[in-house]
């Protein structure tokens, strides 16, 4: 079904080119697939981007371990059905290996402990880029990504030293051992997104519709009650209509009271909504420029 | 947390042909462009709940008077501990009418390769003048980026009118000055507003302080601006971006050629010929993920499956026989210089052009220009970071390629130091 919005043609037409920029640019490259909306979409668009040939990249997982097991389900059904290879790396390896510590604690989180895993996997497949959802709308230091965003040897991001990008002449060039993260959703926002959802009729995993989930109340958030959060003693499970409005981890992506069991009401919802989809997660609110810290030694 | 707090929302859902604005911020520092920005989205509901607290808790920690809403914008670490804008920051808000993108770009001088950055890929750019100081060096130099960079429509806003009494002579005296610089650029489209972007007079909201002012608020004039004639719908090119065979019976003898169209319309049964090499064929069907099209215009990534088997790669280029680009290895062009390192005559770079990669030699520097006065500077020749000037080179092999101010697309290209693999130079064919 062609796109009826002009603007959403003009994201797509943009984010099309970009795909098929890095598939001409670089030999090794991997669609960093998560499970959420935005990896969705960007693996939907590399779909259209090369169709009739099949998708010329992995999508490549990095398995925390403490995924909802619905964003599981829904990966492997995904997969299959846009024809795509996919390669799966675990948090858990990076741990019995010693390559990095389990967190403790009651707010204990693997989401930093997948840089390890992702930095190492880029060296054992060669990867010289890695594709990814992010969109400069989510968070602060994202706002000043480029498309191609160049990685030193160590996979650190140097925020005051960016490439310039003009145009749409992008520079991938690199030395041996760096590589490059790449942003074709950049210019989209989470309306957009959810728009484009909605006029594609692209499939979702549940987790994102309305759903009666036990959750624990934690600092103003509804944290999905589970087998990897750990417990205040105080703490105790309600059950609660809940969806999600981004996926993550089960220990830091916070749920939203919503009774949205559509797309439409989704949109609706999120249009209306005064609070960012970053506001249900914990892991941003360690500190002010959390984001930019963790991007800068190698996280997404 | 969601459904009873709506605002700006239904509004959003049933406007199905918005179009999409790119425009861009310049002014000197302390300007007011993170406030102006911050005004927009503000005003125009663009900001969540959680990022305006957040931005709260920060200006009261730094003990400032109000809700700075500069730092909504100034988002890395540096940023907030200077005070200035360092990168470009991307940021969006939609009307009824409109999404938009603006690039926050820097006011300080050893960033103003970023400006040039913000500016390429923008349509309308918004220049920002203190009333109190009115036209300085930085203005005359983002006006020039702006004019050079092919940007044909300028919004001059004359901000912090409350502290100059919201006085209409500082406004005319400003503007006259700014129409007598402005001549001497190729901008076709100026207006001026007087603003206030921290109290908001004529950002969202018309002034109730400035009765004189009889023209549109800034946001009015942004939603309604036609910049739909900005694209080159005559001159047919096509760069070939990847060759798409998939390898199955079903598509055996399936040769796509995938790329964004660069300029003019293409369609169906057109006569095309492929460059290098010259042959010619007929365009079989114009393909995307969701069926053939008839036609595609500038800005869509399509794919063309043409009727004859002939050799096309990465790099060449599809054009009409009787409308061709310029075809050559030596080209004068204007450069903006982005890099500490000089540039050096006699100098290799590596090039990106379209979707070409090539080498080229620096042969000659021609001038370098004044941003103050636009004078040719004759006799200095060293291009340096944030210098324009206009320059020669010679390609390891031939480019096609259009003026700049013919089409932005085949015009530009970047330069490239194979050293460091660092994007050093922009630039525009004369």
């Amino acid at each position: 079904m062609p796109v009826k919005n002009i603007y959403l043609k003009e994201l797509e037409d943009e984010s099309i080119y970009v795909l098929r920029e890095v598939a001409a640019q670089f030999e090794r490259s991997a669609l960093l697939f998560s499970g959420g909306k935005d990896s969705i979409v960007l693996s939907y668009l590399a779909r259209k981007a090369f169709a009739p040939s099949k998708i010329p990249f992995p999508l490549m997982h990095i398995d925390t371990g403490h995924n909802f097991p619905e964003t599981i389900t829904y990966r492997d059904e995904w997969v299959k059905k846009i024809d795509a290879r996919l390669i799966v790396r675990y948090v858990q390896d990076s741990i019995n290996k010693g390559r990095v510590k389990e967190e403790t604690g009651y707010n204990a989180s693997r989401n930093l402990l997948q840089t390890a895993t992702l930095l190492d996997s880029i060296e054992e497949l060669k990867l010289d880029a890695c594709m990814g959802g992010a969109r400069r709308d989510e968070e602060k230091a994202r706002a000043k990504e480029r498309f191609f965003s160049h990685r030193d040897e160590f996979g650190q991001w140097n925020p005051k030293n960016q490439r310039p990008e003009l145009w749409d002449l992008f520079n991938g060039r690199k030395n041996m051992g760096e590589h490059f993260r790449v942003f074709p959703l950049s210019n989209w926002t989470e309306l957009d997104i959810w728009q484009y959802i909605k006029e594609e009729e692209i499939p979702l995993p549940n987790l994102y519709f309305t759903h009666q989930r036990e959750v624990i109340e934690r600092d103003g958030q509804l944290l999905a009650k589970s087998d990897y959060l750990n417990l205040r003693e105080t703490e105790k499970g309600k059950m609660m209509q809940v969806r999600f409005r981004t996926i993550g981890d089960m220990t830091c992506t916070g749920a939203v009271l919503s009774e949205a069991s559509t797309i439409d009401e989704i949109v609706a919802e999120v249009a209306a909504s005064r609070v960012t989809e970053r506001g249900t997660r914990s892991d941003d609110k360690r500190s002010e420029t959390a984001m930019e810290d963790r991007k800068k030694t190698g996280y997404f | 947390m969601s459904k009873n707090q709506s605002s700006n929302s239904n509004t959003q859902l049933s406007a199905p042909k918005r179009s999409l604005l790119r425009f861009l911020t310049c002014g000197s520092v302390d300007d007011g462009k993170s406030t102006l920005i911050g005004r927009l989205l503000y005003d125009t509901k663009s900001i969540f709940e959680d990022q305006y607290e957040a931005i709260k808790q920060s200006s009261e920690q730094r003990g400032e008077q109000g809700v700075n809403l500069a730092l909504l914008t100034d988002g890395l670490r540096a940023e907030r501990e200077q005070g200035i804008t360092i990168d470009v920051a991307y940021r969006y808000f939609s009307t009824p009418e409109r999404k938009f993108i603006i690039a926050d770009t820097p006011g300080h001088i050893q960033y103003t390769r970023n400006m040039v950055t913000g500016a390429s890929s923008a349509n309308l750019a918004i220049i920002l003048i203190d009333a109190r100081h009115g036209i300085t060096e930085q203005t005359n130099r983002h006006s020039l980026i702006a004019s050079l960079i092919g940007i044909k429509h300028v919004v001059v806003c004359i901000n912090k009118m409350d502290l100059v009494g919201y006085s209409k002579e500082v406004f005319e005296k400003i503007r006259n000055e700014f129409e007598e610089f402005s001549t001497k650029l190729q901008i076709v489209d100026v207006q001026f507003i007087p603003i206030s972007a921290l109290s908001g007079d004529n950002v969202v909201d018309k002034s109730k302080n400035m009765p004189w002012y009889g023209g549109s608020t800034l946001l009015y004039l942004l939603e309604n601006i036609h910049v739909s004639g900005d694209e080159n719908l005559i001159d047919c090119r096509f760069p070939v971006q990847y060759i798409i065979r998939p390898i199955n019976d079903e598509y055996h003898d399936y040769r796509g050629y995938a790329g964004k169209i660069a300029g003019g319309i293409f369609k169906k049964g057109d006569s095309v010929m492929a460059l290098p090499s010259g042959f010619v064929s007929k365009i079989k069907s114009i393909e995307t993920a969701d069926g053939p099209m008839e036609e595609a215009e500038p800005g869509m990534s399509v794919t063309l499956l043409l009727e004859d088997d002939i050799d096309i790669s990465r790099g060449d280029m599809l054009v009409r026989e009787n409308n061709q680009p310029e075809n050559g290895q030596d080209i004068d062009m204007m450069i903006c210089w982005l890099n500490e390192k000089k540039l050096v005559v006699g100098g290799k770079y590596a090039i990106k052009h379209t979707t070409q990669d090539a080498r080229c030699v620096i042969k000659d520097v021609h001038y370098k220009i004044n941003i103050n006065t636009l004078h040719r500077i004759e006799d200095d020749k060293n291009i340096g970071l944030n210098d324009i000037g206009r320059i020669s080179i010679r390609t390891t092999r031939p480019l096609f390629f259009d003026s700049y101010r013919k089409n932005r697309h085949t015009g530009s290209m970047i330069l490239i130091d194979e050293a460091t693999n660092e994007t050093v130079g922009a630039g525009m064919i004369i």
